[in-house]
């Protein structure tokens, strides 16, 4: 039987150090709900979320009270809204209607995001895509809850880069639409490289089309843990230390395959995955910078990073994968900017640069994300540094993403305040020679030799 | 059978066992083992209860246990098993 010092261990995982199930995010399939009249795509995409979803808030409140763990967000991903809204919408502003009829469902169903206003486009972009692209400034500007995403490419198909030219005025776009509210409106937008299809954390979540029905997929969290567990390995050797993450991050990955499987259960929804992330959050002590801090740098940036880095999401995935039965999404560690309190102040510091953040992204399971930049930065460079992640992640096989913040009105030196889980930051300088020629030539990089595998 | 984790922490005192163990039996919470430890200075208690025969769903149980708590000064916390058995059991 259980005994006292194991009931003690998880509890004091869950008040002291954070731990917590980040998500339980519901994939819903809204292939079903396409037709050619508009306002009926807006109703059956309404009724079908409203009725899937309606139980999902109160479940996840019940399994955490039973539990006595905190699952933190409930939120819903659906279909690429592309697909969905392609028959029917004949410009941008028809596409913005069906984001509002999103934002209607996820307020009637108490979640609060729902992601998928999204377009895959990593060989081509149909008439369809592009009009929902060209929509996300407004979409985002007039919901809340609405988050949006767009792959432009894939190790597969190389990188579209018609479309990172597009997604880099897009970004400045949506800056732009939200500037009364330091263009928050980036903060719901990820341009991906390989992007999962089953990934349960925001903004880059939608629900594939090789997807069932309806799944629950769940995203586990708890980088305090791991910093606490390391504590007691300090100045041990690698070997010591990467066991002390992988028993670490089984611990918080069985908790969130129990979350998933009852969330499963009571809701009568397959199971789909757990994403194994150590997902920071503002608060002290819930942060990944000050797990690589643990392992031995003075700040996150300093040279040592990106192994440290590499080791931690290596063994993150080694012990999780082995508490689930099925683990897809991320999976790795997270490094926002904004939402982690020690990369907040490394980057204050001037120990951590965008270009050390790029290369930490070569080994770790995301992209640049929410890093807020300066509101002048040019169209063209953010497509360049749009390009660059996507290059990485094409050449290694791994998902990356670029979720920036350009702050209009703003610059270096000031700073962005966002709120809740999407915390603040330090506007951080960007390279500031020009790449619009490179970004101009338009059409596809390759795919890489070593996709072509058949 | 539905076994429930109930953790109680705090500073000790005269009566906290004895209050628990009136509020389960109250309500129809079959004790089926204690553990009792003195961790930093802290009281420390662990039971482990059926709660099969009672009326109240664990929710309601978890409520009140916390407020039982809070009127004698102690953290009582009330957790389905399988969360730790998931954790620390293959």
């Amino acid at each position: 039987m259980i005994n006292i010092f194991e009931v003690n261990e998880t509890n004091k995982m869950i008040e002291q150090e954070n731990l917590d199930v980040r998500t339980i995010t519901m994939g819903i399939s809204l292939l079903d709900c396409i037709d050619s009249d508009l306002d009926k795509v807006n109703h059956n995409i309404y009724e079908k979320i409203t009725t899937l979803a309606k139980d999902l808030v109160s479940t996840g409140d019940k399994i955490s009270m039973e539990y006595g763990i905190p699952i933190v967000n409930k939120r819903i991903s659906v279909t690429p809204i592309a697909l969905i809204g392609g028959a029917a919408c004949k410009t941008s502003e028809d596409f913005v209607t069906i984001a509002r009829t999103l934002d209607k469902a996820a307020k009637t169903v108490g979640v609060n995001f729902i992601g998928g206003y999204s377009a895959l486009v990593s060989k081509g972009m149909t008439p369809a895509e592009e009009l929902l692209i060209r929509s996300i400034p407004q979409a985002l500007a007039v919901t809340e809850r609405v988050c949006s995403s767009v792959n432009v490419g894939s190790t597969k198909t190389g990188i579209n880069m018609d479309a990172v030219k597009l997604m880099g005025e897009i970004v400045l776009a949506t800056a732009e639409a939200s500037k009364e509210q330091d263009s928050l409106g980036c903060a719901k937008l990820v341009v991906f490289c390989n992007a999962p299809d089953d990934n349960p954390f925001m903004a880059g979540a939608f629900h594939g089309v090789t997807e069932a029905d309806c799944i629950i997929n769940v995203g586990v969290s708890g980088p305090g843990v791991v910093k606490t567990a390391l504590q007691k390995v300090r100045g041990a050797d690698f070997e010591t230390l990467c066991e002390m993450i992988k028993r670490t991050a089984f611990k918080v990955t069985r908790v969130g395959q129990l979350v998933a499987q009852e969330a499963s259960k009571r809701l009568g929804v397959p199971f789909g995955i757990v994403d194994l992330s150590l997902a920071p959050t503002p608060a002290i002590g819930d942060s990944v910078a000050e797990i690589l801090e643990e392992i031995g740098l003075e700040r996150v940036g300093a040279p040592g990073t990106t192994a440290a880095l590499a080791l931690l999401n290596d063994q993150v995935k080694k012990g999780g994968v082995m508490a689930s039965t099925a683990v897809g999404g991320l999976s790795g560690a997270f490094i926002p900017v904004s939402e982690d309190q020690g990369m907040i102040d490394a980057v204050n510091l001037g120990a951590l640069t965008l270009e050390k953040l790029e290369a930490m992204t070569c080994v770790c399971s995301v992209g640049l994300d929410m890093i807020a930049i300066p509101g002048d930065t040019k169209a063209s460079t953010i497509a360049g540094i749009i390009a660059d992640e996507s290059a990485i992640g094409m050449i290694n096989q791994k998902t990356t993403a670029v979720r920036l913040i350009p702050v209009i009105g703003k610059g270096v030196g000031e700073t962005v305040e966002f709120g809740g889980l999407l915390g603040y930051a330090p506007i951080m300088p960007v390279n500031a020679f020009s790449c619009e020629r490179f970004v101009e030539r338009g059409g596809r990089i390759p795919a890489p030799i070593h996709s072509f595998k058949n | 059978m539905k076994k429930t984790i109930i953790t109680v922490v705090g500073n000790d005192t005269v009566g906290i066992i004895a209050k628990v163990c009136a509020y389960l039996a109250d309500n129809n919470v079959n004790i089926l083992d204690i553990s009792q430890t003195i961790v930093q200075g802290y009281f420390n208690m662990m039971m482990v209860a059926d709660t099969s025969g009672c009326g109240k769903d664990n929710g309601t149980l978890s409520k009140e246990l916390a407020a039982l708590g809070d009127e004698i000064g102690v953290v009582i916390r009330c957790q389905h098993e399988d969360i730790f058995n998931k954790m620390h059991r293959i």
